[in-house]
């Protein structure tokens, strides 16, 4: 039954993808070669405005996937080993931020690290600084706003993977007598291995193509790929570069999606 | 595992974590019900003031209402393409399906900017800048592998023996497949569909780009964002939370687990 060997329920699917993404994508793409040269692309990663572009990207990127590692590994790790009760509540944590739209939370972190905002108030009344720290409309500020985004796409890989770990070679290991912490370094990590490299994969990616968070909290100060091809298209209206921008963005995304499956398998998909 | 201090350092360092991440949303509720008369932290006192300025200005009830009407074209013509398509390539034998299962999947991929800007060259030629139904084209696109995951996992999980018991007793292809199939079906439709509208009503990257003067919820949140850090976006922002919470809830009572599909 529906077993069609005929692809026809595909076709009507098959062709809006077709009309709305792979052939505006492709035209787009194109405008990038107009008058057959490849002077935007020398633009685009020749010129030092712009190559400090693509490096504050990437930069941003790499520190935003070591940051959520750093702090979402903890909490993978602690909803995977704790009793059902507090790992709903973790479950609880981590996804309704997830599923609050992100114009909603960058907009919070906006009133939370303004120059008189939350965070710069309680400091100062309670004595810590005297003056504001700036935290908006900088490095910082997009760092703190992006973590908080992507966190949980890494916690959840990272769950996942810690469910995994068979909990008799945890008892094994602990019944030859491994610390604690031995246990955590030579049987829960390497095992794990998996999980750390789809998140991170995942959230490099993601970050990679950021456009919200970087636009409201950067302030036009922290300049990414993506709003650099927004301003192009929108104020500069010059398409052959936002073109040239845009493969290289694709590219770049495309490589490391390659990458990852070449080296974990199926793992980065899960 | 025992309470050992290893494991208390733990816990406190995510509890703290935890913190962080609900930061954002223990300041939008307060703030949305503030007093003041501009941002003010802790709030000096309770007033639904926000709220009334978001209901009494048409502008924000039209961009509601835009947003709710893309969702739900978005949600409908998802389900309609993706439905099908993803019967095709869990079941289907045909040459090219790898090929259209990445197809598929792509616009989760390829980062929303460029889908944006592609689109919007296109939609710019065609003059569908600004209507609501190009929006749903477009937001389709991006719900499109929603859609194809939760149908693929619930389809690879399906007993087929059903189906084949319904035309042993002389059901007829159709028949089956509205009696039995799409019945059966029904908890992984319902997640589709409603992931496919949570995708459209908080999506802001192509609303940028293609809704023109008209409004989406998101867009308009966005641009009061920019121009000043008013406490009507608060209010407006828990009203929006609250709207997706209700549809997660549905999820939860009528859908198919989200960690279910996400095997």
């Amino acid at each position: 039954m529906f077993s069609s060997s005929r692809p026809w329920p595909a076709l009507p699917a098959f062709l809006l993808l077709l009309v709305f993404f792979l052939f505006p994508v492709a035209r787009m793409l194109a405008f990038s070669l107009e008058g057959g040269t490849l002077d935007w692309y020398a633009k685009a990663l020749g010129e030092g405005l712009y190559l400090r572009v693509m490096w504050n990207t990437f930069e941003i990127a790499l520190l935003v996937t070591a940051c959520c590692l750093l702090l979402g590994y903890p909490v993978g790790f602690l909803m995977a080993t704790t009793t059902p009760f507090w790992a709903t509540l973790g479950f609880i944590f981590v996804l309704l931020p997830l599923w609050t739209s992100v114009l909603v939370r960058t907009y919070a972190w906006m009133v939370l690290l303004g120059r008189n905002g939350v965070i710069n108030r309680t400091l100062m009344e309670s004595g810590l600084t005297s003056d504001p720290i700036p935290m908006l409309h900088n490095f910082s500020g997009v760092l703190i706003g992006m973590v908080h985004v992507l966190l949980p796409y890494m916690v959840l890989p990272v769950y996942g993977a810690v469910r995994r770990v068979d909990p008799s070679v945890v008892a094994a290991a602990a019944g030859l007598g491994a610390s604690t912490g031995r246990i955590f370094w030579r049987v829960y990590l390497p095992l794990t291995l998996n999980g750390i490299f789809a998140g991170s994969v995942l959230v490099f990616v993601l970050s990679l193509g950021f456009f919200i968070t970087p636009a409201l909290l950067g302030g036009g100060r922290v300049m990414m790929i993506a709003v650099l091809i927004e301003q192009q298209v929108r104020e500069a209206l010059n398409w052959p570069f936002a073109a040239a921008l845009s493969a290289v963005l694709l590219a770049a995304t495309l490589v490391v999606y390659a990458v990852a499956q070449r080296l974990g398998g199926q793992e980065a998909r899960s | 595992m025992t309470r050992s201090p290893g494991r208390r350092l733990l816990a406190a360092t995510v509890g703290v974590i935890y913190f962080f991440l609900m930061l954002p949303l223990l300041v939008v509720f307060p703030i949305s019900l503030s007093s003041a008369p501009y941002l003010q932290f802790p709030p000096p006192g309770l007033s639904w003031q926000w709220y009334e300025r978001y209901l009494d200005d048409p502008q924000w009830i039209d961009a509601t209402w835009r947003s709710i009407t893309v969702g739900c074209g978005t949600a409908a013509l998802a389900l309609l393409l993706g439905v099908p398509l993803a019967f095709s390539l869990v079941r289907g034998r045909f040459r090219g399906r790898a090929l259209v299962d990445r197809l598929a999947l792509a616009p989760m991929i390829v980062p929303t900017i460029i889908l944006s800007v592609s689109v919007y060259g296109i939609f710019a030629k065609l003059k569908l800048i600004g209507t609501w139904y190009g929006l749903v084209l477009a937001h389709t696109v991006l719900a499109l592998p929603f859609v194809v995951l939760v149908l693929s996992a619930g389809l690879r999980d399906f007993d087929r023996a059903l189906e084949q018991a319904a035309e042993g007793l002389g059901a007829s292809r159709w028949r089956t497949l509205a009696r039995v199939t799409l019945p059966l079906l029904r908890p992984s439709l319902v997640s589709a569909g409603l992931l496919a509208f949570i995708s459209s009503f908080d999506e802001l990257v192509v609303a940028l780009f293609l809704a023109g003067t008209n409004m989406t919820l998101p867009k308009k949140m966005f641009d009061n964002i920019l121009m000043e850090i008013d406490p009507t976006i608060a209010a407006v922002s828990v009203i929006q939370i609250l709207l997706v919470s209700i549809v997660l809830v549905l999820i939860g009572r009528f859908g198919r687990g989200l960690r279910d599909s996400a095997r």
